[in-house]
């Protein structure tokens, strides 16, 4: 269950449409290291955690993450907004506007579109929260990519800056939630069993 | 719909930015510690100045949040109104 709010996480306020940025900064949004695909891991695997700490992590950073795509599509709509049809046909935009006009649809800034195996739910937590951690460095260094593009820009660095510094609080979290599962286990082997699958209770809710 | 003025508007919005923000980083804070005394004050005055805060915008602007509905003036449906946040015409452009 969620509740909406009618404003953003942090504001963006575009005034100068750049159509090549959009394409870029797309990617954020619906790309291999983008917030959709951060969401829907987080919020698939939270099923199968094996303690309510991590559950708890991997529930709200997720919810989190919807306010990130919702960051993300903000700057390319404002990126896009009164473009000239100039600009689009020279930006490289154009194969995007064919399909799209200036909608907004999940893609990586190469044009592939996006889709659930860019993410992994293992079923596993010391697996799942792995693949975590890489996923917030992995967006983190899309981010630092960006800003070595938009720096000089104030109204799209900015936003930028807050999500990129989100990716880094967020990895801290999970190597806490990491942490935790592992204290319930057996130091000598973390991988003797799955414990959201072979011994669920053992690692349950004790937190 | 009061339209009241673009700055207090601005600034309150900004407010309610900033607050929430400091409870969307101390929540993630509590859910891995969990018995911190400092965090669990600190959210809880964060949390009574944020719901005052949403209140007041509500009143004076219309509603953030479908809980804050009813401080709103009800003789239109001014959930709907309210701009949504990637509009620039509909704010303070």
């Amino acid at each position: 269950m969620w509740n909406y709010e009618k404003r953003l996480q942090y504001p963006v306020n575009i005034k100068t449409p750049n159509a090549k940025l959009a394409q870029f900064i797309a990617s954020q949004y619906g790309g291999p290291d983008g917030e959709i695909g951060a969401s829907m891991r987080y919020l698939s695997q939270r099923f199968t955690a094996p303690n309510r700490m991590v559950a708890a992590v991997l529930n709200d950073v997720g919810t989190e993450e919807l306010a990130h795509l919702e960051i993300v599509s903000t700057i390319v709509h404002q990126l896009t907004k009164d473009l000239s049809m100039e600009e689009i046909e020279n930006s490289g935009l154009g194969p995007y506007y064919i399909d799209h006009t200036v909608g907004i649809w999940p893609q990586s800034a190469g044009g592939v579109p996006f889709n659930a195996c860019e993410f992994q739910s293992k079923g596993d937590p010391i697996t799942d929260l792995f693949e975590d951690l890489a996923a917030e460095q992995k967006a983190r260094s899309t981010y630092d990519n960006i800003l070595r593009v938009v720096k000089n820009i104030p109204e799209v660095a900015d936003p930028i800056r807050f999500l990129r510094a989100r990716e880094v609080v967020h990895f801290q979290r999970f190597g806490e939630a990491l942490r935790s599962v592992q204290e319930q286990l057996d130091a000598k082997n973390f991988y003797a069993f799955n414990p959201s699958f072979d011994a669920p209770c053992k690692a349950s809710c004790e937190e | 719909m009061m339209s009241g003025n673009c700055t207090s508007k601005k600034e309150l919005l900004q407010s309610i930015d900033q607050v929430s923000f400091a409870i969307d980083d101390l929540l993630l804070f509590l859910d891995t510690h969990p018995r911190e005394k400092r965090a669990l004050e600190y959210y809880s005055e964060l949390s009574t100045r944020r719901n005052e805060l949403l209140k007041k915008y509500a009143k004076f602007y219309g509603p953030l949040t479908i809980d804050t509905g009813n401080d709103s003036n009800l003789s239109s449906w001014q959930w709907m109104e309210q701009p949504f946040p990637w509009e620039q015409e509909g704010g303070c452009r």
